[in-house]
């Protein structure tokens, strides 16, 4: 069942065009995610979802509804970018003033509890550390029990560690029936939780599929590299129907090919009686089909 | 309890936890006031002054200092810091509108502001035999439209400003003139004439005066509450129209 629609939506600021084409669906109980370089207009994507902006063109439906239909408030949790609270609030104050926010709010001591926050009811915001001010966000979004989760980069400005706790936390959030939308820009994020991604670049979208689906479509090529035991002619391996290049970087060579090119390049060798150390086999990732699909380096696990 | 209620409540925990804003609000009139009052000679009656004492003249100003401190120096920082650190957008995302949360913050603002109000009267009264205010009514009406005029401003000033520090600096400058003319340094009584007739026209000497016409009986001047209003309509509605929730 479809719970997020968005058809052809377009927002542009002034000059600027934020959002040229962004079109795709969610499903009920999946995690889907959102994923682009920065400015590619993932944001304003899911804020014209979540009913803060009015687009351009195009139209979205949640649950059925106008983004902006006040019932949805109740439905949908929203976890903002850059959304703080004040800064001497403490976590337990939060919960409680949030949870009266709603009808049928969730208990938000447990809730605490299994964010990791049961410890944390009376620190002051202010002196939250940065995992648990963005766990006590997403503990907010979750308050009132919504239906779909908007979460936008929650794991920005995380260590590592934290990182990874924030990803079980959102696949547990996805086991108790919530439909996760994630914004992100880290492949790792995304091919970790994301059941479908939306690849967004320019504003618009280059690629609509599963991670596993997205890496496939750039995983033809393979890349292997190894040591020659004994220097070697280019021509034993360009003269192989799988190869289509060969390069030299001082005495490692890097051959570039499709197909079966590890099994051709393997029996050549040996055929020469040359071993290859150091044998190393690389294979496309979400990473390299992000760069091939957006033309851009994605952003590295430390920005 | 109802959602606005908790709201206020939050604002006001919030409010408790700052300390040198406390001191604005609940001490340093008071604290003025009593230190005036130990200077002998503002205990005596002076035929300038109308045959009131000073310490009675400063019971009044320092009303107007507590209005002046909340609306124009604390909540308009608090409001524009809430906008900079994005808790208004966050609240759009609930079913609570960010609207609810000015309203809890004025709220909070004006029962602060009467809490430290009947301080003031009950030193004024109880150490120095200054007169509770004989006109009532009157000095409920002269309070009201003083507290509107100066929240208006206050508003006013959240809506423009881009951040909290900013809204801050904002009010502190007009804090100090708008004081002046309340009579903070020096009474309006005692003002010349061209000085009074401008101050009459201000916010909070507009205020001032009828604070003091309604604590010495009479009913505040019309002139003095339609000058309150006005800023209250004008500033009220501009800051209705310019504020940013983002």
């Amino acid at each position: 069942m479809t719970v997020i629609t968005v058809d052809h939506l377009q927002k542009r600021y002034g000059d600027t065009v934020a959002v040229r084409d962004v079109s795709f669906t969610v499903e009920r109980g999946e995690i889907f995610g959102v994923l682009g370089p920065n400015g590619a207009g993932k944001t304003t994507t899911v804020e014209s979802i979540a009913g803060l902006r009015t687009p351009d063109a195009g139209t979205i439906t949640v649950l059925d509804r106008d983004p902006r239909d006040p019932e949805l408030r109740r439905l949908v949790g929203v976890q903002l970018q850059e959304s703080q609270l004040a800064e001497k609030m403490t976590a337990g104050e939060a919960l409680e003033l949030y949870a009266a926010f709603y009808p049928e709010p969730a208990d938000w001591r447990r809730l605490a509890d299994e964010l990791g926050l049961g410890g944390k009811l009376t620190t002051r915001y202010g002196k939250l550390s940065g995992g648990q001010k963005q766990r006590l966000s997403i503990a907010l979004a979750l308050i009132g029990n919504p239906a779909i989760a908007i979460l936008d980069e929650l794991t920005t400005g995380l260590d590592p560690q934290a990182r990874r706790d924030t990803w079980e936390l959102v696949e547990s959030v996805r086991d108790r029936g919530v439909t996760v939308l994630l914004v992100t820009h880290f492949m790792e994020e995304a091919e970790r939780l994301c059941d479908r991604v939306a690849l967004i670049d320019a504003g618009a979208v280059v690629a609509l599929d599963t991670p596993a689906g997205l890496v496939a479509r750039v995983s033809a090529e393979q890349r292997i590299r190894f040591r020659p035991s004994v220097p070697l002619d280019d021509s034993v391996l360009t003269g192989l129907a799988e190869v289509r290049e060969v390069r030299r970087h001082g005495t490692q060579l890097e051959v570039i090919g499709e197909g079966n090119v590890l099994h051709a390049v393997t029996a050549a060798l040996a055929a020469h009686r040359i071993i290859a150390n150091d044998l190393r086999v690389e294979q496309a990732s979400l990473d390299d089909a992000f760069v091939r699909l957006t033309g851009r380096a994605s952003t590295g696990e430390q920005s | 309890m109802h959602v606005f209620a908790k709201l206020t409540r939050s604002e006001f925990r919030l409010l408790l936890r700052e300390p040198m804003q406390l001191f604005w609000i609940f001490v340093f009139p008071s604290l003025l006031v009593v230190i005036l009052g130990c200077v002998p000679p503002f205990r005596k009656p002076n035929a300038d002054l109308g045959g009131l004492r000073v310490v009675d003249l400063y019971v009044a100003i320092a009303i107007i200092l507590t209005l002046a401190s909340l609306a124009l120096q604390v909540a308009p920082m608090v409001l524009a810091t809430y906008r900079e650190r994005g808790i208004l957008r966050r609240l759009a995302t609930t079913p609570v509108r960010p609207v609810t949360l000015l309203g809890a913050q004025l709220v909070m603002s004006l029962l602060t502001a009467i809490g430290s109000v009947v301080l003031l009267l009950l030193v004024g009264r109880l150490v120095f035999d200054v007169a509770l205010p004989r006109q009532g009514a009157g000095f409920a009406v002269a309070f009201l439209a003083t507290a509107g005029a100066a929240f208006a401003l206050g508003l006013f000033v959240a809506a423009v400003a881009p951040g909290g520090k900013a809204a801050n600096t904002i009010g502190t400058l007009l804090f100090f003139p708008l004081m002046f003319f309340a009579g903070l340094w020096t009474p309006r009584e005692v003002f010349p004439e061209v000085l009074r007739r401008i101050a009459d026209l201000t916010p909070l000497g507009a205020g001032e005066r009828a604070v003091q016409d309604a604590m010495s009986g009479q009913w505040p001047a019309w002139g003095s509450l339609t000058v309150l209003v006005a800023y209250m309509l004008v500033f009220g509605l501009a800051a209705a129209r310019l504020f940013r929730w983002e």
